[in-house]
This record gives structure tokens, sequence and C-alpha cells, in this order.
């Protein structure tokens, strides 16, 4: 076997040394009635790195990949064009096969990626600290919320009913353990976010709101009087943001008063990978709420000589020391797709990233004029970055599933997000980026007006 | 002034009223160098024995429990900027937080400065 | 490279204190020094070209355009591969020698699983496209499924969690909605003191009180304790097997009968699972729930701190309660996506209305990219190599554990072979010398130490876990430098106490650290070209 660097001598030999008579010998604890005596039944046996690889082919064939198709999905995953050097740093084994940077002297590599990368996360997010990087965009979401419980010491949570439904379910899904009370909305199809209906449910009660900025239908929610609103109770925001590149183009959560800001950064580097690996990226605007904040924290030091170098930090909030009084079960972070978000990030720059976000925002308002003058076809947003929710009067779901079938993948429809809410059947979310075409939008435009005529 | 210790490492001074809490210079010692202080908000109400307080160096976080029940009624600020004050002045200049005595009663059985050094001893 | 300075020595330090000649850039030949990118690069540089776009008219960001700089620096492509590559360097990792971090570790990572991962099907598809399109990627998490279940003897498995502590609630979740659905509420988890600290921390989290079991003195659940201590408030228990001792749970089954004879469920840290993959199934042992730490025992890399993947195997009682989405395969031998919409009907038509799930624990399916490599691996050892990969791994374990127990105590040395890994204890080294000091050491021998100061039962604990993927050879190295190293500890050589000497960095300031963190890079000594702060709008 290729991995296995064990000769039989070698076996024998260490049997020897360590005085037993064969192997079974040292699995004498395992009660023998559980022993398995060879290989599993009904799996097949070992096979080469040929097999496998052409084994592997054959799936990987049986999918849609996002280039061989004009390309329109977003709602939380981003197709963006990721630069070759960001994956072949990513495979360099010295950070590829490294472990946590549990022994600082001989993990500087990692470490001092860490320390870049929090930086620039804090900066994009206009906070003042940045962790080393969460599980995802929506598992950050609930942890922030989750903070956010410890911060204030109150237990309601209001969700904007246009944060991302997979986020929202998330955040359900761990309340019901934690016995927090979270008010959520069903989103309402409106070409502007409802500001002044999700102000309305904050009372003194609410420990934090929740608010996706682009919403999930794409709009732009203005954060700032949301955040006074909050404030003015007490309570915190917490800014969502799935889609990193646009904050090349609109103004930071934290400058906005958002208080923590989480979001999703696998557009940035990491790719689409039918949903994961994944980067969740989780700041803090006030310096003071760093102790309350899960997750790895990568800090500047010095070492013995006087040198600068970089340590993991404040690790007394986590798991392995405070066990069941710590800040979350969480035990790692997403370092490989950090790097290839810090790397991508390094290679765009701040001039690289505003001129991405704004080819983004001209090709989706180029697109989403163009789509306007399909008949049928309504754009619902007032404001948008690369992403905007159009109504075809019909199924959106099926249309998608039609045009999929003709090599189209045409967006992600409300009903596959939402299916149990009546109402947004014809809606359809349409997302653009630079690796969309001209051509793309056309061949869209087109296909959609042949759907509805 | 009285000064009281506990068995688990912390001192009260009692002073009318009010009594002032900090951990001991054992107690400092073992944690080693102190990097975080968690104080209590002022105005909680604590019960003898419940969590206090948090003490972390590097790779510990130990909990202060609270001596005896009371109101806190101040907390030493000084710690925030300079939690390494536990570390060079422990019974002093690094007192964690002062409180009303809810009941004296509940000082029986404490002990005094004699009898703690004796305790540290044993251990 | 002036501004390498920044970073590397401090010219007024002392001559005694720099070790070897100083070089004019602080760097050591090949041991080069990377300033920090804030450092070097430019707001104004770029190594993406991208067209400049006027702002349009037409432009729709409800007035919330970005006016102030963000603050980022950027650097040119080769610029960018020099800062990477030279950061690389100060890493240690699996490709440059053995990673023994029992209870964690490493084993080889093989090539071919980051290629396939890259094949545009799998890696090139977005988590919500028609699952019409998406066949190939649901088969394969449909195949990894299958898998798991068998090597594992269980039921069911939960594909989304995102790492093992993630894994591990998705557990403890299952467990709480199979008693809430029965309407039994307890309150308590009991996990012994050896565990690892996510177990407590993920009780906690699911609301239930932890409660200790204590070991016996050879370092094993102590079965009669445990039975004394279950009844109606006890929820379940949460055992690592094999242990962090390394040792085998000899008692496994008797506890899980005596669990579920009270009611409770048994959740088992399935971390060391790669000790005992292919020789015995943990469903035989009536396990009820187990993560599956995909990095550690099917090779996917772990990338200097994740990601991770944590599919979690569950028993016939609690394979209902799993998270949504799941796939599944119907009789017509098509997989399909499972999500809020249509589980119902899913349920009711090929489960017999069996399906409760207690909710959603991630955006998406999972880690799609860790089940390309994970299922690349196995079909690569197949269901006998896998088998080969423990008994080999256990090998290693014994061999070090038995060629290194002269020189340092091992704790459970008599308490039958270890596992996949061996456990050393402090006891008989020099007064004033540590745990630490010896991994530092280790370090300056060219070897990533061992897990330290873990399990908290043992006391300055050396977890060595050298997994199958060493060979003789290198394990004989590394026995050498760590049978010289304990030496030094045990004859009091104070030299250790300084060490390293010959990495990157010597020992770093965690103090300095913690007292006044320093989390992002402030610009006090802006060179020109990067914005400064002011410049910034104080964000």
């Amino acid at each position: 076997m290729r991995y296995l660097p064990l000769t039989d001598t070698d076996r024998t030999d260490m049997l020897a040394t360590i005085g037993a008579s064969s192997i079974d010998d040292l699995f004498v604890d395992v009660p023998e009635e559980a022993r398995l005596d060879g290989p599993i039944h009904g799996l097949p046996l070992h096979a080469s790195e040929m097999a496998v690889e052409k084994h592997m082919r054959r799936l990987s064939k049986k999918n849609l990949a996002a280039a061989d198709a004009p390309f329109f999905l977003g709602a939380g995953a981003y197709r963006h064009h990721v630069p070759a050097s960001v994956d072949h740093i990513i495979q360099r084994g010295e950070f590829l096969t490294a472990y946590t940077p549990y022994q600082p002297e001989i993990a500087q590599g990692t470490l001092q990626m860490l320390f870049e990368f929090q930086t620039q996360v804090a900066r994009l997010y206009g906070c003042a600290v940045a962790n080393a990087s969460m599980y995802d965009g929506s598992t950050a979401c609930w942890e922030a919320v989750a903070m956010a419980g410890r911060v204030t010491r109150r237990k309601r949570v209001v969700l904007s009913g246009a944060l991302h439904p997979h986020y929202a379910e998330v955040v359900r899904t761990m309340a019901r353990f934690t016995e927090d009370e979270i008010a959520g909305a069903p989103p309402a199809l409106q070409p502007r976010p409802d500001n002044a209906g999700l102000i309305a449910r904050i009372d003194e009660q609410t420990s934090c709101v929740v608010v996706q900025y682009p919403d999930i239908l794409g709009r732009i929610p203005d954060l700032a009087e949301i955040a006074e609103a909050a404030h003015e109770k007490g309570a915190l925001l917490i800014a969502v943001n799935t889609e990193p590149v646009a904050l090349g183009a609109i103004k930071s959560p934290g400058e906005l008063g958002a208080d923590i800001v989480v979001g999703e950064g696998q557009a940035i580097g990491v790719g689409l990978q039918f949903g994961g690996p994944y980067l969740g990226l989780f700041a803090v605007r006030d310096p003071k709420h760093v102790r309350q904040m899960p997750g790895r924290l990568c800090g500047e030091t010095q070492d013995a000589e006087g040198k600068r170098g970089f340590v993991l930090t404040l690790s007394t909030r986590e798991q392995h020391i405070r066990r069941e009084k710590a800040t979350s079960n969480i035990c790692t972070n997403s370092g490989l797709c950090a790097l290839a978000f810090n790397v991508h990030m390094t290679l765009l720059g701040e001039k690289g990233l505003r001129r991405l976000a704004a080819w983004n925002h001209d090709l989706a308002c180029k697109a989403a004029d163009r789509l306007a003058q399909v008949p049928g076809v309504e754009v619902l947003n007032e404001s948008f970055f690369n992403e905007f929710t159009i109504r075809i009067g019909r199924n959106a779901r099926k249309l998608v599933r039609d045009l999929a079938g003709k090599g189209i993948l045409a967006g992600v429809s409300l009903g596959r997000l939402y299916p149990d809410s009546d109402g947004l059947d014809d809606a359809l979310l349409v997302a653009v980026t630079e690796t969309t075409t001209g051509e793309d939008i056309e061949t869209l435009a087109a296909a959609l007006g042949e759907a509805l005529s | 002034m009285a000064r009281y210790f506990t068995d688990e490492h912390e001192w009260i001074d009692l002073e009318g009223e009010l009594a002032t809490v900090g951990i001991t210079d054992y107690a400092q010692e073992q944690l080693g160098d102190i990097v975080f202080v968690e104080l209590p908000d002022v105005g909680t109400v604590l019960d003898k024995g419940g969590d206090a307080a948090v003490v972390e160096s590097v790779k510990a976080a130990s909990d202060v429990y609270a001596p005896i029940g009371g109101e806190v009624m101040e907390t030493n600020d000084a710690l925030e900027e300079d939690p390494a004050l536990v570390n060079s002045s422990p019974e002093e200049d690094g007192w964690f937080f002062k409180l009303t005595v809810a009941d004296r009663d509940e000082l029986e059985g404490l002990m005094d400065a004699k009898a703690y050094k004796s305790f540290c001893d044993s251990l | 490279m002036s501004q390498a300075n920044k970073s590397g020595w401090k010219p007024e330090m002392t001559p005694e204190r720099r070790s070897g000649q100083e070089t004019v850039t602080g760097n050591r030949a090949l041991m080069l020094e990377e300033p920090l990118l804030f450092e070097i690069g430019h707001a104004e540089t770029t190594g993406v070209d991208l067209p400049e776009i006027e702002p349009g008219a037409s432009r729709r960001l409800a007035g919330m355009e970005r006016s102030d700089p963000i603050g980022l620096a950027g650097l040119s492509e080769p610029e960018t591969i020099r800062h990477y590559t030279r950061l690389s360097r100060q890493n240690y990792a699996i490709d440059l020698g053995l990673f023994p971090l029992g209870s964690c570790t490493m084993k080889h990572n093989p090539r071919l699983n980051e290629k396939v991962a890259r094949m545009p099907g799998f890696a090139d598809v977005h988590p919500l496209q028609p699952v019409e399109t998406v066949r190939g990627a649901l088969e394969v998490i449909n195949e990894l499924a299958f898998w798991l279940i068998d090597l594992t003897g269980m039921h069911g498995v939960a594909m989304s969690p995102k790492a093992g502590a993630h894994g591990e609630l998705c557990g403890i979740l299952c467990i709480r909605a199979a008693l809430e659905a029965r309407g039994d509420a307890r309150e308590v988890i009991l996990v012994p003191e050896s565990a690892h600290g996510t177990n407590p921390a993920t009780a906690a989290f699911a609301g239930y009180k932890v409660e200790d079991i204590p070991a016996t003195p050879e370092g094993r659940v102590d079965l009669d304790a445990l039975k004394a201590r279950l009844g109606p408030d006890v929820a379940g228990v949460m055992i690592t097997n094999p242990n962090t001792c390394g040792l085998f749970e000899r008692d496994m089954k008797a506890i899980s009968d005596a669990v579920h004879a009270a009611g409770g469920f048994v959740y088992c840290d399935g971390a060391n699972f790669n000790a005992i993959v292919g020789k015995v199934r943990p469903g035989d042992l009536g396990v009820d729930a187990m993560h599956i730490n995909l990095h550690k025992t099917f090779s996917t890399p772990h990338g200097g701190g994740g990601p991770g993947s944590g599919p979690v195997v569950l028993s016939e009682a609690l394979s209902p309660y799993g998270p949504l989405p799941y796939t599944a395969r119907t009789k017509d031998g098509v997989v399909h996506l499972v999500e809020e919409e249509g589980a119902e009907a899913f349920s009711q038509e090929h489960f017999g209305g069996r399906m409760r799930s207690f909710g959603r624990m991630t955006a998406f399916h999972g880690q799609m990219g860790m089940f390309t490599r994970a299922l690349t691996y196995m079909l690569s050892h197949g269901a006998d190599g896998l088998r080969q990969v423990a008994e080999d791994a256990v090998l290693n374990a014994n061999y070090i554990l038995r060629s290194l127990d002269d020189v340092l105590h091992a704790p459970f040395g008599d308490s039958g072979p270890c596992m996949h890994e061996a456990l050393f204890g402090d006891k008989g080294f020099a007064d004033g010398l540590s745990t630490l000091d010896l991994a530092k050491g280790l370090i300056d021998e060219g070897y990533h130490p061992m897990t330290m100061y873990f399990p908290l039962v043992v006391h300055g604990a050396m977890l060595v876990e050298p997994t199958e993927t060493e060979s003789k050879a290198g394990l004989d190295q590394f026995i050498a430098a760590f049978r010289s190293v304990a030496e030094r500890a045990r004859a009091g050589d104070e030299s250790l106490k300084q060490a390293p000497y010959h990495a990157p960095r010597r020992r770093l300031d965690e103090t300095q650290a913690a007292r006044k963190p320093v989390l992002a890079w402030q610009e006090d000594e802006a060179p020109a070209g990067t914005p400064t702060r002011s410049e910034r709008g104080g964000s």
C-alpha cells in the first residue's frame, strides 16, 4: 500500500522490540467478540492511484461545473476569479500540511498569516478586532448571537426577515438548546428594506438585531439607522455580510455602527466547492468585547531575543482551558481558507478590491437593465451590489430547473430558499460577478424571454 | 481592621460594614503571571461560595468564589489596565472588589493570618 | 530589504543575547525574515489586472458608497509569491517530519486527494444548483456516508458538521432531541476527566450539567462508579475510545449496556478512530453517536488549523433526529438531497415517517472539499488497507512506548498495550525542568513536539502519536532524539530552559501577548505609500 512505509520485516522487528508475538497481541483490550477477523465485507479492497482517480473523475463529470454554463447563482456563495497563485500557495506543504500553531517557534508562517488575515478582515469590516476565522458565515452568525447574549445578558434576538434563511435556520436550531427567544419575520418582497418594521421590533429585552448587508434579496439597508435604534434600547447590532467583495464598494458595517460583524469569506480566494469548506469571518467594533469573542485569536509579541513574533492568545476563553465555561465549543478555525482569503486579498490590495467591486456592480447594473427589458420580468430592487431579485410571474424554481436542462444556471429561486413561505414562488435571485460575460447576460435574457412568452 | 483568609486562598479585610476581597500571595505565586482579571459588576449581589471573579494566566482560568455574601460596592479598576498588580501586590494594590457584609456569621470559620500560614505550609 | 529589520533582531540587543553572527538583514542564510504585508505592500499596488470602471450614473448603492480608504495593502504577483513562500518556510509541517501530537496529529496527506478535490465538477459547483446538475457531488456524499456507516457499524450518518467539535454538538443535540421526543427531560451528561475540552464545552452548550466520571488507576473509565451514578437524570455519557491515555476502553460494551438500561445514550468521541478503523466497529460496542475527524483518520489536510470536517455516525435510535440537509438514496438508486422542503414527504415515503430532524447546523451541505479527499483516501486504501492503517498506527505507538519507557515515566505502561498513542509523565525530571522544556528541546532536534499537559490526569503529560505513515528508520531517529532530550531533562541540563535555539523564533512571550493584546496591525511606523489611520477615517 503506497501510503504505508513499514515493511513486513520492520513489523516483525518492531513486534520483537515491543515483546509481542503478533499484532493481535496489541489489540488484546478489544473484546474478542467485537474484533473483526478480516477486511469488512461489502467494501472494495485497495486500489491504485490511477483507478481511484478514474472513479472520482467519473463522479465529477456528472456535475455541471459553473465554468461550463452561463452562471448566475449567489445567495451566500459567489463565483469569482481566483488567481492561480492563490492555489499554488495554499498547496505548499508547509501551509497545507501544518497543524494548528500550538508551538509558535515553528509556526510563525501560519501565525503571521493569521495576523495579516485578522488585520485585513478588521479593516474590511470597519472593526477593531477580527478573529482567526470560524467554520462558515452561518455558524459565525450564530456565534455572534450567542456572544451578544453574553454581552447584554439578554435572551431576545430580533432577526431581520431578509437574513439568509439558512443562517436564520442555524440560529433557530441552536437557540432552541440555549433557550434564546428568536423573533424572525417572513421576507417581504419590496424594493427597499423595511427598516421601520425592523426597528419597531426592538425593545428593552432585545439582546441583538441581526441584519444582512447587502440582504438576501440583494438590497442595501441603511445600517446606521438600525444601529442607532438598537443602541438606544441597549441592544447590539450584528451585521451579516455574505459577499465581501461588496465592501469594496459600500461602507463597512463597523463604520455604520454595527457592534459585531460576521460573514462568509468564501467569495475571496476560496471558491464554490459545493458549499464547503468555507470561511467564517468574525469581528467586533469595540475592543472591549474581545474577551467575549469565540474562536482563535492571533496576537503579536516578542521572543526571548526581542524579535517580533506571533502567538495564539487569549485562549482562556476557549474550550481546552475553560471546558464547560468556554465562550464556544469551537476547537478549530478555517486556516487554509483564511490563507486563501489572505493571499487573494493581498493580490487585490486596496486598489484591486475597489476595482473588482466597481466592475461587479457595473456588470450587475447592466444585467438588471437588460433583464428588465424582457417582457414579464420585473426587477424588484431599488438598490443592490452584484445580486438582485427579479419577479417573473410564474414558478421560478421550475424555471431554474428548465433552464438548467438547457445548460443555463439561471440563479437561485426564493422557492428553493423558502419552501414553506407563500408568495415568493415567482422570485429569482440573480448574481453577476466579473466572471459573467455580456454574452452570458444575453443568453439568460433570451432564455427568459422565450420561457415567459 | 481585621483580615481573614479562606482555604480558597482569598483574603478579606473588614472595615466597618465593608469587606475588601483579594487573592493571597500564595495564590498568585501558584497561578503565575496574571494576564486578566474579570471582576463582578458593581451592584451584583453575591452569595457566599458563589462565582465572584475570574483570574487568568496564559494557560489557566481560575474562579474566585465569594468568601462571604453581600452586594458589590466597588471594584478595582486598576486591574483592568494592569493585571500584573495581582502578582506584584496581591494583598494591597491588587485587591479585587469591596462588598457589603450581608451576614457577619459567615465570617465564622475563616482563618486568621497565622492559621492561614500554617494551612499553606501544610499544602 | 532594509525594512526587514523591523521584524529582525534589534540592534540595541546585547551581544550575548544574540545567537550567532549578526547580519544586516536579520536573515540567516536560507532562514529569511519577512515583514508584515502591511509593511511592504501599498494601497496602490495590485497583483490582479482589473479594468478601471468609471462610476456610472446608474449606480444603485443606496447612497452607501464607501468614501474612506479601507486600509488594505497590495503586492504584485512576484512579491506575493515571495512573501508567502518565505512565510511558509517558518512552519513545521507533516511534509517535513512527523507530527506526534497525541489525540490531534496528522498523517501523510496524499496528493491524489488534492488533485481530485480540484476537479471542476467538485470545486466549481454551487451548493444551490438544481440537484439534476450535481448528481455526482451528491453521490460522493452518499458514497462516503456508506463507507462511514460500514466502517463503524452504525445505522446512519449526519454529514454536514464542519469539524469535530461541531460533530460533537450534532451528536449531543441528537441525543437531546431523542430524549425530548419521548418527553424525557434529563439534565446531566457524564464526561471522564481525561476527555477533550470540547466534550464538556459541548454538553454545557446543549444545556446539560457536566459531571466527571472517575477513572481507575490503570487509566480507564471506572465502570462501577459509572453504574452507581446512572439514573433517570442522566441523558448520556461522552466517552473517548480509544481514550486520551491511549488505551482501549475494555468495558465499552458494558458501559453502553448500563447507560442504555438507565435510559441514556452513549456518545463516543471518535477523535481516535484511526487506531481501530477496520479492527472493531463502534456500533458493535453499543455506541449511539460518534463524530469522525476526517483529517485525523482519513488524511484530509489540516492547513494550519482547519478546515476540519466532522460527520457523525448515528445508531438506529438517533438516526431520525440528524440535521438537515441530508442525502438519501432511494430504491431506484438515485441520490436525493433532502432539505427542509420535502423532508416530511421523503420521510413518509422512504423511512416510514420516522425522520425528525433537530434542525440545521450550517448553511449548506458540509465540507464537500473534505469529502472528496476522504473518499479518495478510503478508495485508495480499501477495506484491507484501512485495517492495516490501524495496525501500523498501533504498532508504531507501542514501539515508541517500549523504546522510551526506560527514560520516561509511562504512568499506564502496565495497563496493557497502548493503542495509537503513548503517554508519558514528567516524573523523574530534574527539579526546575518541565515537559515544556523537553518539548522545546525537541524543536531544536527538528521535530514538532508531542501534545503537552494533556490529558490532565497525568502530571506533565506528554502524549505521543506517530500515526502509520512513519517509517521504522524515521521512528528510530525520532526515538533517539526524544531519548537524548529526555536524558537531558533528567540530568538537569539547564540549557533546555532556553530552548529552542535554532528555530525561526526563540521562546515567545505569551504573557505580554495576553496582557496587552495586539490583534491587528497598526501603522505606527507606516512606510510611505500605505494609508495612515487618519486617512482611513479612524476605521
